[in-house]
């Protein structure tokens, strides 16, 4: 079996690690390196009542859903665009063009938007120097709005190509069909290119909001302490507090969340799409 | 579609305004990051010469990226060749989990590597990010591997070995030279990820920090700003450089293959 060594190495670096957060949340952290392995539930009972927690994992979702929300409704013009406006031998042009950014340091990238939202940082001294601006903005940085701005200009790509793939699969004689047969062109393209490529706005969905709910960089260094997310906390109580086991609990809590959302969400885009799965071939 | 292109346009320039930036204050001789730009000076290039301990940063990235790169190219090659060629029980959930890092926050592969490593005893170093990486890089390695075996002609092995050749020497002879682009293409992506990702080095890295790692640790002194953005535009050409080499190998590749999907996902 060929896929073996890539299957075994996903089972021991992946599956098990997996396994053992789920085990040493149960767990209580009583020195350094060493545990009380008896069976406990006070992590959980700590995580889901210690309002602190509660406020991070909520702003995490909403950040999260927003970030979503707003790359997915940006991107799918620009996904649109390229695969019906643009000639064929420039598509994979575009597309290179579009993913570019998306493999240039992530760090980097969002440093930059600190640099740019900052107090005295490119965007209020550019204003100032055009004249735009007296009093520098100080709303911009250190907040959850620089969050969502900076993790929906990281994610852009991300959201574009799933939905561009979908759309590239949508068989073009069905749309003329449908013209032929009297829809206009708004019609045409809500219930039929719409429906077609619902399984690609899916699938940009979630690997956007998956990958942004655990993101640690990004309010980190543009959210300010009003700005913190899930992955923040679960950092500290790993590398600061010495917590293992808490740490452990709210990164299962998290992924819990998002995996409930997703598959709820899986099972909602299935429906949009007319219960079929998948566009055309 | 006139309207669609004007806004794709727009769209561009907000992807890229950010990256724009960076050589633009690189070689701004101002210590602050802000306007009016103030004379050009490539002062903050040469004072990366004197970071030493950047040096070794680097050093430690370059030693983890080439071999987690080696490393997920090889797992890719099984993987792709046996999706490609077999379909067997369990097929569909087996690959959906090796994809899993592709949409799994770093954060969570980070930990449960941390957990596992310390519960087993050992000291985390360059070697658990080089396991880290390997684990997120093999899903893009999978993904540009499979396009170029996907659209392999089987009959051309065949061939081979009704001319008698063994399978190691098809594999070598005929398979290889025809996936070689894709492969130099998975190359290069995985090396592109592994030297930018920092979640997992920072968790996973030990004492001696990678260069992502670093340069996190260098954005706490004002007094470096300037040349962190002179770091970031020597990475971030880099990384353009060897996307775009690595796009040319995997369209030779879907060509020779005669696929093309249009893109690395």
């Amino acid at each position: 079996m060929l896929v073996s060594p890539t299957a075994l190495y996903a089972l021991l670096l992946l599956a098990i690690p997996l396994a053992a957060v789920v085990l040493i949340s149960f767990w209580t952290q009583t020195g350094v390196r060493d545990f009380d392995t008896t069976f406990t539930l006070a992590n959980y009972k700590e995580a889901l009542t210690d309002p602190l927690y509660r406020q991070l994992m909520l702003r995490s979702l909403m950040v999260s859903g927003l970030v979503t929300l707003i790359t997915v409704l940006l991107a799918f013009p620009i996904a649109y665009f390229v695969s019906f406006g643009v000639k064929p031998e420039h598509k994979s042009l575009w597309i290179f063009l579009i993913t570019i950014p998306f493999w240039t340091s992530y760090l980097i990238r969002v440093f930059l938007w600190k640099v740019i939202l900052g107090y005295n940082g490119v965007l209020n001294s550019g204003l100032k120097v055009v004249g735009l601006l007296e009093e520098p903005l100080s709303f911009i940085l250190y907040n959850v709005n620089a969050v969502i701005l900076t993790l929906a200009h990281a994610y852009a790509p991300f959201a574009i190509l799933p939905i561009f793939v979908a759309l590239e699969k949508i068989d073009r004689s069905l749309l003329e069909a449908s013209r032929d047969l009297g829809e206009s062109r708004t019609m045409t393209f809500l219930r039929v290119t719409l429906p077609l490529a619902a399984p690609g706005v899916v699938a940009a969905v979630l690997i956007v909001f998956i990958p942004t709910i655990g993101d640690y960089v990004t309010p980190r260094l543009v959210g300010g302490p009003g700005g913190l997310m899930i992955a923040n906390m679960i950092q500290t109580q790993f590398l600061r507090l010495n917590n293992a086991p808490l740490g452990a609990t709210l990164a299962v809590i998290a992924m819990l969340i998002v995996a409930v959302i997703a598959v709820v969400f899986l099972i909602l885009g299935n429906r949009a799409a007319g219960g079929k799965k998948g566009g055309r071939t | 579609m006139k309207t669609l292109k004007v806004y794709a346009i727009f769209y561009l320039i907000f992807l890229y305004a950010p990256i724009f930036l960076l050589p633009l204050f690189a070689f701004n001789s101002s210590t602050i990051i802000a306007f009016p730009l103030e004379s050009f000076t490539t002062e903050w290039f040469t004072q990366l010469l004197t970071l030493s301990e950047m040096h070794g940063a680097l050093l430690n990235s370059l030693k983890i990226a080439v071999i987690s790169a080696l490393l997920a190219t090889t797992l890719g090659i099984f993987a792709a060749m046996a999706v490609s060629r077999y379909s067997f029980p369990g097929q569909k959930g087996i690959m959906g989990f090796i994809m899993l890092p592709l949409v799994l926050p770093e954060i969570i592969v980070a930990v449960s590597l941390l957990i596992v490593i310390l519960r087993i005893g050992l000291d985390t170093g360059a070697w658990s990010v080089i396991a880290g990486h390997t684990l997120i890089c093999t899903p893009f390695a999978i993904a540009i591997l499979q396009s170029a075996f996907a659209a392999l002609d089987p009959a051309l092995e065949e061939a081979a070995y009704d001319l008698g050749e063994t399978p190691v020497s098809t594999f070598r002879l005929v398979t290889l030279p025809l996936v070689m682009p894709g492969i130099i293409s998975a190359l290069l992506i995985s090396f592109t990820i592994s030297m930018d990702e920092f979640i997992i080095a920072f968790f996973l890295t030990g004492a001696d920090p990678t260069l992502p790692v670093y340069l996190f640790s260098m954005l706490r002194f004002p007094k470096l700003l300037p040349a962190v953005m002179a770091l970031g535009t020597i990475l971030v050409v880099l990384s353009i450089l060897l996307i775009t080499i690595a796009e040319y190998f995997r369209r030779r590749g879907a060509k020779r293959t005669g696929n093309d999907t249009g893109g690395f996902l």
